[in-house]
């Protein structure tokens, strides 16, 4: 088995789950976060359906701090693939002035980005929901199943999942409960990364390098990205060689200081620094089964 | 193509496993550097390992709720990397005594087990145990990894007689392919390095015989198959039938068949991940034309053609059950193959596995972690293939249509043809000839409800109003029947299920005569109701829950049931010392209470449009 033999086999399989998805439930919706792994699992969708068009809705669930450059690069990539994007925001989180700066991380992050997400699935009536999230990321994600079965409420109940045998996937729901779909769960950041190489997929350019302005807190850079940052007593933007290995909303996303430019450097770079992705994420710190807490509660 | 590599470890937590896997994914950088740094400097309490060294364990730690709860969830995945740009999935299920089912569902992807003997304790049952699963399962190879040599001095004499031990059994079983070793998870021994401890083995690392395993290659089975997931339909005409080759190859020209119908096409084009090819093989996801409009949609099978076989509706399984609830006899399940979904009753237990001795006993249930073998009957003949021959179009689940739990995990064995000899006569008037001369429609009323709720006082009711309306109709008293035909069995859950069923039937027949039929039964769970249902048209069974309070029910106990429930005379009693499974979607609810008149006329209203 070659390197390109391991991408076909992860490919095939996601192609499958997507198509399963489709087929198996009435009102399927994939999650688009922007990122790497959102454009991964939307190239998949559109070679499982081609020549047809992708059956299903993308969602972008919206919490007003996401990188300027990441709005622009959703709504050009949804014309790309030629796929209907349905942008939702939790308006009350607006009214009430969530931002990451006036509530605090984890309390942004359950308004904007976990009741936002369950607000947007019930609005819609959505009984599926894929998503991009790799069981490499974090180790929460190891016990959870390909189709994850969430109650109503959207809660995640560990024990109360379904075992994964075969080719055959249980996508029976009964009343309030819905499905979360993980086509990516085999693949890895590199494998992400060598299939975007290999298929020629758009990313959004901040995973490249470029100077940025950005501000050093607490150990982490943080890039300026619109005048809305409020900037400490002393602190001046000043430009630096960055770039992102995983993009969210700006206040929260650390920058790394690297001079990888293009895919390849990039691809280069992996393979040499063993840093997991997710130590860039100042949401999951806090303690290390938070993750965990946030997927109970309804987080993707 | 060859895929990931796929692996399941059988062991406990006593034989060192978590230990092994630890160090084998932090040996081969499986893990990420922060990931390893956190696991130098946590511990658990009562740990011994000093602060600064990698607790192995840490690394398959699993869930904040498993640690809490003192409990383990079931299987969990994990990325290998074999050093050599190749890739493996473990997966790791608990091997306590009671897993067998987590055991069965690791392995049935599994192309490979690591399986741990601790040297110190020797080769116990659930040795045994661990081999019979994997070879049931169809995993061909299988890696002893005999632990803890460290503890016993790395002793050559007595890792030979364990070596030998473990390999009469794996014989017995039928696995394939086995290979041992001796490792020290605790020092790291030969898992992923060479040692000096053991200068008379000289095999390979753990590591190394991981990376001398093949990733199984199904493209080169005679067998092509294609479950179809779904049709894509796009401009020009263009019809796609879309899914996963899981067994064998097949090229543009060559003539495939559905296995349903047996109708046969030829092959006009394939795209391969959206690519067009001329051939597709096992493990691509296609979608393929033909050169003709056939009858083929999602659920069905394509197989090359002279390969179909006559579609059977009756089969034998052996069945590994997953759920809490056992198995009875006469249930109905979803039966779920790849992209199939069919209605299936399970009609038959033969036996029951000692899985510690590979010895059969006849059985009349399952119980969780429990495997036999079962008689199938689907609603409509299916092509499953014997899961010897293709693995993945031979295995099935079976799900509970009420909660949607996976609750057997089915692999089949063979058909039944048995049944071929009797078919269903037709006769000339039916039953829509019936209903003419009757001058109305025959319907079933199903009448559910805990004892005393009041069931047979508004069939009673109803009927009235139904005969002055000129309606015949006959009403089925559970405690009648149980004087008479049903008088052979008691109240356990599988006599209760065989009591509906036998109910269901006369009711059906009754139907068919061309009556009203009224049915008041207890009939507490939603599975043996469902059966039921499944056996009418749409329309033809209406479920009228009569949902009276158990206090009510207590209170008025006509038959001094509970009353004696309470003394303890009835153990089985519905309400008292078994659930009461409400109906989620029946026709109708009515209360049990108050004057019966009244709601038999709404009854009434709802059955007569």
């Amino acid at each position: 088995m070659s390197r390109t033999g391991l991408l076909d086999a992860l490919e095939a399989e996601a192609i499958e789950i997507v198509r399963e998805t489709a087929a198996a439930f009435d009102r399927p919706v994939m999650l688009y976060s922007i990122g790497k792994d959102s454009g991964v699992m939307l190239h998949i969708a559109h070679k499982a359906f081609a020549p047809a068009p992708i059956p299903f809705p993308l969602m972008h669930v919206d919490t007003t701090w996401k990188f300027a450059a990441m709005i622009r690069f959703r709504d050009e990539i949804a014309k790309h693939y030629g796929v209907d994007l349905i942008v939702h925001t939790n308006q009350q989180g607006v009214a009430d002035d969530i931002t990451p700066f006036t509530a605090g991380t984890q309390e942004y992050t359950r308004v904007m980005k976990t009741v936002a997400l369950r607000e947007a699935l019930d609005q819609y009536g959505f009984d599926a929901a894929l998503g991009g999230s790799r069981r490499d990321e974090e180790r929460s994600r190891a016990k959870e199943r390909i189709f994850s079965l969430r109650l109503p409420g959207h809660r995640w109940e560990p024990r109360a999942q379904r075992p994964e045998m075969w080719h055959t996937y249980n996508t029976r729901l009964t009343e309030g409960q819905t499905m979360r779909v993980f086509p990516l769960s085999n693949w890895t950041e590199l494998d992400v990364w060598q299939y975007t190489r290999r298929e020629g997929i758009p990313v959004v350019p901040l995973y490249f390098a470029a100077e940025r302005p950005v501000v050093s807190r607490d150990g982490a850079l943080i890039m300026v990205d619109d005048e809305r940052f409020p900037l400490r007593d002393g602190e001046t933007p000043e430009l630096r060689l960055i770039r992102f290995r995983s993009l969210g909303c700006y206040p929260l996303c650390a920058a790394v200081e690297s001079p990888a430019a293009t895919v390849d450097d990039l691809i280069e770079e992996l393979i040499t620094t063993r840093l997991s992705e997710r130590a860039g994420r100042l949401i999951d710190g806090e303690k290390s089964a938070s993750m965990e807490a946030k997927k109970v509660e309804g987080y993707f | 193509m060859a895929g990931l590599l796929r692996i399941v470890t059988c062991g406990s937590v006593d034989d060192g496993k978590s230990t092994l896997i630890g160090r084998l994914l932090a040996e081969t950088l499986s893990v990420p550097e922060d990931v390893l740094e956190a696991a130098r400097w946590t511990r658990r309490s009562g740990s011994i390992i000093p602060a600064g060294e990698v607790d192995f364990s840490l690394l398959t730690d699993g869930l904040e709720a498993e640690r809490e709860q003192g409990i383990t969830i079931d299987v969990a995945y994990r990325h290998l990397d074999l050093q050599n740009g190749l890739r493996a999935i473990i997966a790791d299920a608990p091997g306590h005594e009671q897993y067998t089912r987590n055991m069965a569902v690791a392995a049935s992807t599994a192309d490979v087990a690591i399986l741990l003997v601790d040297a110190a304790r020797g080769v116990r049952t659930q040795t045994f145990r661990h081999l019979y699963i994997c070879a049931l399962m169809g995993v061909k190879t299988v890696i002893v990894a005999i632990n803890k040599m460290d503890a016993i001095g790395f002793d050559e004499a007595a890792y030979r007689g364990l070596a030998e031990r473990v390999g009469e059994s794996a014989a017995k079983v039928g696995i394939e392919r086995l290979l041992t070793l001796p490792v020290s998870a605790l020092d790291g021994d030969f898992v992923t390095s060479r040692s000096a401890a053991a200068p008379w083995y000289d095999g390979g690392t753990l590591l190394e015989l991981l990376r001398s395993i093949e990733v199984a290659d199904r493209s080169r089975s005679p067998h092509f198959r294609l479950p179809v997931q779904l049709v894509l339909r796009a401009a020009g005409n263009y019809r796609g039938y879309a899914g996963t080759v899981l067994s064998g190859g097949i090229r543009v020209g060559d003539e495939v068949t559905v296995g349903r119908t047996g109708v046969s096409a030829r092959v006009a084009g394939i795209s391969v991940a959206a690519s067009e090819a001329q051939e597709a093989r096992a493990g691509q996801a296609i979608a393929m034309t033909l050169d003709r409009e056939i009858d083929c949609a999602r659920g069905d099978l394509l197989v090359q053609q002279g390969e179909a076989r006559v579609p059977n509706d009756r089969f034998a399984a052996e069945l590994v059950w997953l759920s809490e609830q056992p198995l009875a006899r006469g249930r109905t399940y979803e039966l779920v193959s790849g992209p199939l979904r069919i209605p299936a009753t399970v009609t038959g237990i033969r036996d029951r596995v000692d899985v510690e001795s590979g010895h059969r006993h006849a059985a009349r249930d399952l119980a969780i972690n429990e495997i036999g073998r079962v008689e199938i009957a689907t609603d409509a003949p299916i092509m499953l293939d014997e899961y010897a021959r293709v693995r993945d179009t031979g295995a099935f689940l079976l799900v509970n249509r009420g909660t949607g739990d996976s609750v057997g995990a089915g692999l089949m064995l063979h058909d039944l043809r048995r049944g071929s000899n009797v078919h269903a006569q037709a006769f000339d008037s039916d039953r829509a000839g019936r209903s003419v001369a009757l001058g109305h429609a025959s319907k079933v009323l199903w009448f559910t409800g805990l004892p005393g709720s009041g069931k047979s006082t508004i069939a009673n009711a109803v009927e009235r109003e139904l005969n002055e309306r000129g309606i015949h109709t006959y009403i089925l008293d559970g405690d009648n029947i149980r004087l008479g035909l049903n008088k052979d069995l008691g109240f356990t859950p599988e006599d209760r299920a065989e009591n509906v069923r036998r109910v269901g039937e006369v009711a059906r027949l009754m139907a068919d005569a061309g009556l009203m039929v009224l049915v008041c039964l207890v009939s507490p769970y939603r599975g043996d109701r469902d059966a039921v249902r499944a056996r009418f048209a749409p329309g033809e069974f209406l479920e009228i829950h009569v949902d009276t309070p158990l206090d009510v029910c207590r209170e008025r106990d006509p038959k001094g049931l509970y009353r004696r429930a309470a003394q303890g005379a009835i153990p089985n009693m519905t309400g008292v010392g078994q659930d009461y499974e409400a109906p989620l979607s029946a026709e109708l609810v009515v209360t049990g209470v108050g004057a019966p008149g009244p709601i038999a006329h709404t009854i009434v209203a709802e059955v007569l449009p």
